[in-house]
């Protein structure tokens, strides 16, 4: 029988379309897709793509089950390891993680192993019962319902933990509800996963920030023999160029917000408003200046533009998000970064100078810095700047706790093996130690530190 | 759920409500502020705590109807109740030893002062205190602010209570006989603010003011709110709402507060001509 060297193509919404809405781009799998795609894996007895998977799901066993057609089976089997499947299998970048280390992909293209983990979950989301387990170990509070916190207490409320969970939001989901546009994460997705863990034990309280409305001494106070504190990395980076502060000019953080969580996509039947140009620029290159840069499309805009101060290749953002926004028409302008913007007597956006780069030196992070060239600087033609340079660790729940050591880029110090910070039975895990990363990273954090916090609690009780 | 205990006008288009919120009552200090979500279509709004109770466990906040969202918060009634409510918020002001302290307010500013008001009465600081608005009307907390301040002075645009014209009127008119403060505390408009740090710039003497910029998150997340001061980008969220006065970019701010005046006709346009959510509220 002939191999099939590709992957099950995935369909997806016209470019034109989608361009225009807020739809989901990618259709998912059908039946027939997913069991032809199954077949695809080799069942290696020393299965590489499990190591490359944070948390560790039993790859082959759950790809066997959807080829026999067991797909409800196989979704259990995922689930034993991942508690937000539906949303791993949409956002994480797998062509580094578990479909890099198929065996597949040395000679062909490896197995679409995220594709089929979330063909598993969204079959099995109208369906699948969650059981509330015996809680009786102990009080665990969870700060922070983003991928980590949720992971974590989902983790806990499974060992026998009554957990709860406090969110600074109205919603949970953190990045997931925030931050990633509904074209690419549906939000009744992530809500249906958040029910879910909710069906297991775990309470959430929202509208609460940390570190205002109570200190973590108070939680210990009120019983909780532990702490997660998985906070993220929600504090947005500007440039410190001229004209930063003028209308138009965003953080990705507060555009996406107003976007996703308010639902601004829908003004004037939500009332949140959000401004939006016919120019675009948005400054970087990672997922979150793509998600920016389609949405400024979706929303009207003539012409959204990416401005990178390096080239094509160091673009940190998914292979797959880069051509989705290339497709729907997204420009690029490498190698330029901004260093002022202009604007009119009114306070608005008219335009951006830009200075030409080119790439010197390999530097510490591995890729080559760019350096201005002199006397090249040039300007752009915008109403609307949406700065998507990087996060940093919030400092609101640190500040207020100063027995909290942190290094010096704002995240927390935590031991390395458990996860414990500084102060005794305080653990942390996700973008707050590691400083932004990924979805299923702060996912991988979440599940380590909710086993050793199961430890801690059980020696301290013995 | 956040219920109103308590609903009263203090003036045409001037509400004042109780709400419940023991936990964000347990935590309240003078300067800090909420934000609230009436509905699920709703903004997040941010409202200073004009007061608060910790042994009833409620929290007060006073708004007048600017827009859509304050005229949706103003219909609201006792018993009713605000989805979200997020707080506290934002620095609480310091307390430094202060022995005469001057305080300005303009209009709706009469609510966000109070608090910080009564905790320097509280202190025993000697307290002169302006209060200015448009008209007779639209005065709020006279009383209150009398009874805590050793001298309280009225001005009005219109000159129907009060000595007619702006408070920096009145503001100069005090300074040139006697400018022996500690500290200026005003709010108000923006442009009130601004001209008060002028005025208390050529006495040199300190002023805080209290901005009220555009706010989402209110937790520092996003920048919405962002302010420059002294030269430096500020969260008025995180950072304030206090600031400064003196290196407050007023202009900056007046102008940021406008981005979203074309929205607001938006949403007129849609509550009052065939939307949908005018509708669902009436039912």
């Amino acid at each position: 029988m002939a191999v099939q060297k590709e992957k099950t193509k995935m369909p997806l919404q016209d470019p034109k379309q989608r361009a225009n809405n807020f739809n989901e781009v990618a259709l998912g799998y059908s039946k027939e897709d997913a069991i032809n795609e199954a077949k695809r894996c080799l069942q290696c007895s020393n299965p590489a793509c499990k190591d490359g998977c944070p948390v560790r799901v039993d790859i082959p066993k759950f790809i066997d089950l959807i080829a026999k057609g067991d797909f409800a089976a196989a979704a259990k089997k995922v689930k034993e390891k991942n508690s937000l499947p539906a949303i791993c299998g949409r956002v994480c970048p797998q062509e580094e993680q578990c479909e890099a280390e198929c065996i597949v992909g040395n000679k062909n293209q490896p197995v679409a192993i995220g594709r089929l983990e979330r063909f598993v979950a969204d079959y099995i989301r109208e369906q699948e019962e969650v059981k509330e387990a015996i809680q009786d170990k102990g009080q665990v509070a969870v700060v922070g319902a983003g991928p980590a916190g949720l992971t974590a207490a989902a983790d806990l409320a499974k060992l026998g933990y009554q957990v709860t969970l406090f969110e600074a939001f109205h919603k949970a989901g953190g990045v997931l509800t925030y931050g990633i546009p509904e074209f690419r994460l549906p939000k009744d997705i992530v809500q249906d996963e958040v029910e879910k863990i909710e069906q297991l034990g775990v309470e959430i309280n929202y509208n609460q920030v940390i570190g205002k409305i109570k200190s973590l001494d108070a939680l210990f106070a009120e019983g909780y023999q532990a702490v997660f504190v998985s906070t993220g990395a929600g504090l947005p980076r500007f440039l410190g160029i001229e004209g930063e502060n003028l209308n138009g000019v965003y953080s990705a953080n507060e555009f996406l917000t107003r976007v996703n969580l308010m639902k601004a996509y829908q003004f004037p039947k939500y009332k949140t408003p959000v401004y939006t140009g016919k120019k675009v620029a948005v400054v970087g290159a990672g997922n979150v200046a793509m998600d920016a840069a389609r949405t400024a499309l979706r929303l009207g805009a003539e012409e959204s533009v990416i401005v990178y101060r390096r080239s094509r290749e160091e673009m940190p953002a998914r292979a797959e998000e880069i051509e989705h926004a290339q497709e729907e028409g997204v420009k690029f302008n490498l190698l330029n970064n901004p260093t002022k913007i202009l604007g009119n007597d009114d306070g608005f956006v008219t335009g951006m100078e830009c200075i030409k780069m080119e790439l010197g030196e390999f530097d510490q992070s591995g890729r080559r810095r760019p350096i201005p060239i002199e006397g090249s600087e040039w300007s752009l033609d915008v109403d609307q700047v949406i700065m998507a340079i990087g996060q940093s660790p919030n400092p609101i729940l640190i500040n207020d706790t100063p027995e909290i050591e942190t290094t010096d880029r704002g995240t927390i110090k935590v031991d390395e093996k458990t996860g414990m910070t500084t102060k005794e039975g305080v653990f942390a895990g996700g973008d707050i130690v590691t400083g932004a990363a990924t979805v299923i990273q702060a996912m991988g954090a979440g599940k380590k530190v909710a086993q050793t916090i199961d430890q801690y609690i059980t020696e301290q009780n013995n | 759920m956040y219920q109103i205990l308590e609903k009263e006008e203090l003036a045409p288009k001037i509400k004042k409500f109780e709400v419940e919120a023991p936990q964000i009552a347990a935590k309240a200090e003078p300067g800090h502020f909420l934000i609230v979500r009436v509905d699920e279509f709703a903004e997040r709004i941010p409202l200073t705590i004009a007061d608060y109770d910790r042994e009833q466990g409620s929290i007060t906040i006073i708004i007048q109807e600017v827009g859509f969202s304050s005229r949706q918060i103003c219909d609201l009634e006792a018993g009713d109740s605000f989805l979200d409510v997020v707080g506290p918020l934002g620095k609480p002001i310091e307390t430094a030893d202060y022995e005469r302290v001057l305080c300005v307010a303009g209009g709706l500013g009469a609510a966000p002062l109070y608090p910080k008001v009564k905790s320097l009465a509280n202190e025993g600081v000697e307290l002169i205190t302006i209060l200015g608005a448009q008209n007779e009307e639209i005065l709020i907390l006279e009383e209150e602010l009398e009874e805590l301040s050793n001298e309280l002075y009225i001005t009005t645009d219109d000159g129907s209570k009060g000595r007619k014209g702006f408070v920096t009127d009145q503001l100069g008119e005090i300074l040139a006989e006697d400018d022996q403060f500690d500290l200026v505390i005003a709010i108000g408009p923006m442009i009130m603010m601004k001209f008060v740090s002028e005025l208390t710039k050529e006495y040199d003497i300190d002023i805080m003011v209290s901005l009220n910029s555009l706010m989402v998150d209110g937790t520092g997340m996003c920048g919405g709110c962002r302010v420059t001061v002294g030269g430096e980008t500020k969260f008025s969220c995180v950072d304030g709402p206090a600031f400064d006065g003196h290196l407050v970019d007023f202009d900056e701010q007046l102008q940021r507060s406008k981005i979203y005046q074309e929205k607001e006709e938006k949403v007129k346009e849609h509550e009052f001509f065939g939307g949908d959510c005018r509708a669902k509220r009436e039912n």
